[in-house]
């Protein structure tokens, strides 16, 4: 069952198990560092679809399709998926999702999606009301642009602290038993504002927001998710 | 940590924006959009036209060429580097029509494409046109006295 320990951190006594993960991307992230070890790379990000949210759509349905397919699960198997983008109205996680015909909670944690998700995910199992869940985020470069900047076609210079949304989507299946890594605690962090207001400069807005983390004294097992966090 | 603090942080850690390169970028590119227009008013004027009607062609041909590179994506490639050289003619201007136009198109004609247009421009256009209306009030009621 979880139990919070502390002001803010919640234990998992059961320590529920990421049974499958899987991620996807776009032509430039695949091109990047960690480019071998996506499970898709997507040349045309247009995924061949008429807007780039319905490219995002599809990421999204993409990258929960090979976790469940990992795991060896079918999507009536799962009880809940916790997804989110950064859309209006979660657009490319209901529309991605839907077909999948799992109960859906929209999730908006801007780049604290994924580890939301994990979260709400993680507890859900933990505390038995579901065997299991989905956590899922996307983003897509072209559908941020316009959603929190400009047209993409749009003449602006970008200055150098502007940073590249990117274009991708993740999946992690949460459920018990099996090997791998498992989910101890969950820590969320506070809200800090430190007056930043520049739109092209996020990092700075957010990187004090990542660091506000307030574990229970007695925390040793950090859990993975405080990687996730840093 | 207090918000000066972390804005004296940002100051210095922030990576700058090359502004003596911006400003070459901007005065060639800005100079050649200049001269091109003023090649088009050369050659209308020498094709007969009245110089209003030439300043006029020059115009529309200005807003053509920049709505077709943008329609083409080629035009955010040279504003990329051009900044100020581009937006500041009559060029951005038709830019900042455009490329909304094409953006928004995916939400439909009537309430994507056609609403969504002046989302850039449309500040422009409100306080432009109520500041010459202002200013057309003080011009009419000196003209009185």
């Amino acid at each position: 069952m979880p139990e919070r320990k502390g002001n803010y951190t919640i234990q998992l006594s059961n320590r529920p198990m990421i049974l499958s993960s899987a991620a996807v991307v776009g032509k430039k992230e695949g091109e990047g560092p960690l480019g071998k070890v996506f499970d898709r790379v997507f040349e045309d990000t247009t995924l061949n679809e008429k807007t780039w949210e319905k490219a995002e759509s599809d990421m999204q349905k993409e990258a929960v399709t090979c976790a469940l397919n990992k795991a060896a699960l079918s999507p009536s198997q799962v009880q809940h998926i916790f997804a989110g983008d950064l859309l209006n109205q979660c657009t490319a996680s209901t529309f991605g999702l839907r077909e999948l015909n799992i109960p859906l909670y929209g999730q908006f944690g801007a780049c604290s999606t994924m580890a939301q998700t994990l979260s709400m995910a993680a507890i859900f199992v933990d505390s038995g009301a579901a065997d299991i869940c989905c956590a899922v985020t996307s983003s897509h470069f072209c559908t941020a642009e316009r959603q929190f900047r400009f047209p993409l076609e749009y003449g602006g210079q970008r200055p150098p602290t502007s940073q590249w949304t990117a274009t991708a989507a993740g999946a992690a299946v949460v459920g018990m038993g099996g090997s791998g890594v498992r989910i101890a605690e969950v820590l969320g962090g506070r809200q800090v504002d430190l007056g930043v207001t520049d739109a092209n400069n996020m990092g700075a807005a957010m990187a004090p927001e990542d660091v506000k983390l307030t574990p229970y004294p007695e925390t040793k097992v950090w859990s993975f998710f405080t990687q996730l966090y840093n | 940590m207090d918000a000066k603090e972390y804005k004296r942080m940002q100051k210095t850690g922030a990576p700058k924006s090359p502004v003596l390169k911006n400003c070459i970028w901007a005065f060639c590119v800005g100079g050649a959009i200049c001269t091109l227009g003023e090649v088009v008013v050369q050659l209308g004027e020498n094709g007969g036209l009245s110089e209003n009607m030439a300043r006029l062609l020059c115009s529309v041909s200005l807003i053509f060429l920049s709505v077709l590179l943008t329609g083409l994506q080629v035009y955010d490639n040279i504003a990329k580097h051009a900044g100020a050289g581009t937006l500041v003619p009559i060029t951005g201007f038709a830019n900042a029509i455009a490329s909304p136009a094409i953006e928004f198109k995916s939400e439909g004609l009537v309430l994507g494409m056609a609403a969504k247009m002046f989302s850039i421009a449309g500040p422009v256009l409100v306080y432009g046109i109520s500041a010459s209306v202002i200013y057309g009030l003080i011009l009419y009621i000196i003209s009185l006295f």
